[in-house]
């Protein structure tokens, strides 16, 4: 049975390395994949008025530029590949809402690319990589 | 259109004085701002006089008997709908109602923190103290009772501004008072709305320069100026205009988001050294509360005895978050819901965190800290030399009350306070410079270049604000904020039946669990 594979896509190079490792895995077993790109989001934050305002349509323009910047280009790439594949633009914590994307698809793993920032930076901000390895509900593929 | 012709005259003048002010320097200003006083005293005067007039033979301001009795009716007329809607609103600002899928656009949590950082201010540091002050320690057991009351105003406000807003096709939306006195009142088929609305308008663009900006500006000065040392009001003026113009007109959005997530961050630090000073002081508290309600209700040696403390409370609660003004109802209708009702919801939560949580603070933080003195005999409060409040500590009152009350616990907390009085003044004059602007779109229609010569104008008053000392100008443009609450309270009370329907179709639909949380 060909199972589903999410990859964290976010257009960047270490996303680009994750989703091509992901192609060779799903080729060699017959996979396939759902690219998740996530908009970091939070409802938490603080927003002027005139931002309250702006939001719905900022919303729009976000997602559209989504799909056709990041999203549309590599569809293609991996079907070239002889991979099913389908997509999924989501708002909210990267890796929460990875974790939440593969519960809900039933996929059986997830990949995504390290961006390698080093020590402190990450220190501070927290990484994707590290969140997702702790929290991830199946087992996780960090690409270098 | 009478009132908007004679309101745009006062703001012709007002900004050519602005210019005049600018063109000719520190110097020359002191022979302006007494022209300009001069002016606006003798045309202005009546209408301030009017709003701020007293009932017959008492010190209760008419405007805030309006306010209250309005919050008293809505209480009455909602079922105490502060109560019993107040667990599913912390719900709703929790998020527990909110589709995932809808992730992204702006969530309860952010209306609420956005309608809040324009009430939050100065009114909840100073203003307190000046009650307190007068009133006596049982002003804070009517503020908070006022405050309770003014849940239900918001919250008819605010379900009414997401209800009739206008939507436009780029996605954006508009929406106020303004927009419920004219599309609800077609719908009901009641006269008046057009004039409400335009009344409404007039007032709340005037109040957005004064209260909502000068009044700010000129207050961050002082506290400044505390401070540093006296300095040029215009210097304070200048540097807060050119980073609000920077926002509001160049769109810099990391200043503002900054200043948005400061502004939390020092409500909370402001709240938690409260906690820790009345923690401190543990043993005062059974006192302070028998104080706060014995002063309610007797004559303690208050200025006006038990109603001169319930007038000061009254007042203090009403001044501070602004429900009933008109101006929530404008922040909250920018956000996109399936359920007007949710915002009103949300919103009830505001004067509760403004009045009776935060005003409260500063008021058991001032009286527990022995600021007032009493007579040790009689227990009677002292009144000072001039008869006109209670005789303190320091012999300060206002702002400088607050903070001697504060830092009598902690030293460095004066300067924490000052910090905290520049960023409340400057978020509030960010929000007001979008109620401002609405009703300017409302009158004069939507448009890049309208919508910049508001914004110019806007950044203009900041400078007069800070560097004159225009009295008769910021107690007129006071005057417009409270003015703003009669326009807006008859509509409130000829469209709440329309809030009433939505409230039960909604309440029955989440009793009988159609409305559900996510998971």
């Amino acid at each position: 049975m060909s199972r589903k594979i999410v990859v964290g896509f976010d257009g960047s190079d270490a996303s680009r390395r994750a989703l091509d490792f992901a192609i060779t895995r799903a080729q060699a077993q017959g996979d396939n994949i759902l690219i998740a790109h996530v908009l970091e989001w939070s409802p938490y934050s603080f927003l002027t008025a005139a931002e309250v305002e702006e939001r719905h349509r900022r919303r729009k323009e976000e997602l559209q530029r989504a799909e056709t910047a990041i999203l549309t280009p590599v569809v293609r790439h991996v079907e070239d590949a002889g991979i099913p594949c389908a997509t999924t633009l989501r708002y909210g914590h990267i890796a929460e809402t990875l974790c939440r994307i593969a519960k809900d698809e039933g996929a059986a793993m997830i990949f995504i690319g390290r961006m390698g920032n080093s020590g402190f930076a990450s220190r501070i901000f927290g990484s994707v990589a590290a969140t997702l390895a702790q929290v991830s509900p199946v087992p996780v593929v960090i690409v270098p | 259109m009478t009132g908007a012709s004679t309101g745009m005259t006062y703001m012709t003048k007002a900004s050519l004085a602005a210019l005049a002010v600018l063109a000719a320097g520190p110097a020359g200003a002191q022979g302006i701002d007494e022209t300009v006083n001069q002016v606006f005293a003798n045309s202005t005067g009546w209408f301030v006089s009017l709003i701020f007039s007293n009932f017959p033979g008492t010190t209760f301001p008419w405007i805030v008997g309006w306010l209250v009795v309005a919050a008293s009716v809505f209480t009455v007329y909602f079922g105490l709908i502060q109560i019993r809607a107040f667990g599913h609103a912390l719900a709703l600002v929790r998020g527990d109602y909110s589709d995932p899928n809808d992730a992204g656009e702006v969530s309860h949590f952010q209306a609420l923190t956005t309608a809040l950082s324009g009430t939050v201010g100065l009114g909840n540091i100073a203003g307190v103290a000046v009650a307190i002050g007068i009133g006596g320690p049982g002003a804070t057991f009517w503020m908070i009772l006022a405050g309770l009351l003014g849940m239900a105003s918001k919250f008819t406000e605010c379900t009414l501004g997401v209800k009739y807003r206008n939507e436009y096709a780029d996605g954006t939306v508009s929406g106020g008072p303004m927009y419920y006195m004219t599309k609800g009142f077609a719908e009901r088929g009641l006269p008046g709305g057009k004039f409400l609305a335009v009344l409404f308008a007039v007032f709340c663009i005037l109040g957005s320069f004064g209260g909502g900006n000068m009044f700010q500006a000129n207050q961050a000065h002082a506290q400044i100026a505390n401070v540093t040392g006296a300095f040029p009001g215009w210097i304070t003026g200048l540097v807060m205009a050119i980073v609000v113009f920077l926002v509001i007109v160049g769109g810099l959005k990391s200043i503002a988001s900054v200043t948005e997530k400061i502004v939390p961050f020092m409500a909370a630090v402001y709240v938690g050294t409260a906690v820790i000073i009345i923690g401190m002081n543990f043993d005062m508290i059974g006192t302070a509360f028998s104080q706060i309600l014995t002063g309610a209700f007797t004559n303690d040696g208050v200025v006006g005895g038990a109603i001169g403390a319930l007038i000061q409370g009254f007042r203090r609660a009403a001044f501070s978050n602004e429900a009933g003004i008109g101006s929530a109802a404008i922040a909250h209708s920018a956000v996109r819901t399936k359920e007007p009702i949710t915002e009103g919801f949300v919103s009830l939560l505001e004067p509760f965190i403004d009045t009776v949580v935060i005003c409260t603070m500063t008021a058991l933080v001032i009286i527990i800290t022995g600021q007032l003195i009493q007579d040790p005999t009689t227990g009677l409060f002292l009144l000072n030399e001039a008869g006109d409040g209670i005789q303190t500590v320091t012999g300060n009152s206002g702002v400088t009350l607050t903070s001697d009350a504060f830092s009598s616990a902690f030293g460095w907390f004066r300067y924490i306070l000052v910090l905290a009085v520049v960023l409340f003044a400057f978020s509030t004059m960010i929000s007001w410079s979008y109620y401002g602007l609405k009703a300017w779109t409302f009158l004069f229609g939507e448009g890049q270049t309208k919508e910049l010569i508001f914004k110019i104008i806007f950044c203009l008053f900041v400078i007069i604000g800070a560097s004159a000392n225009l009295g008769p100008v910021i107690d007129f443009s006071d005057a417009m904020i409270f003015a703003m609450a009669i326009p807006n309270i008859i509509a409130l009370y000829l469209l709440m039946p329309i809030v009433k329907a939505e409230m039960n179709r909604y309440l029955s639909r989440l009793k009988t669990g159609e409305i559900r949380k996510f998971e």
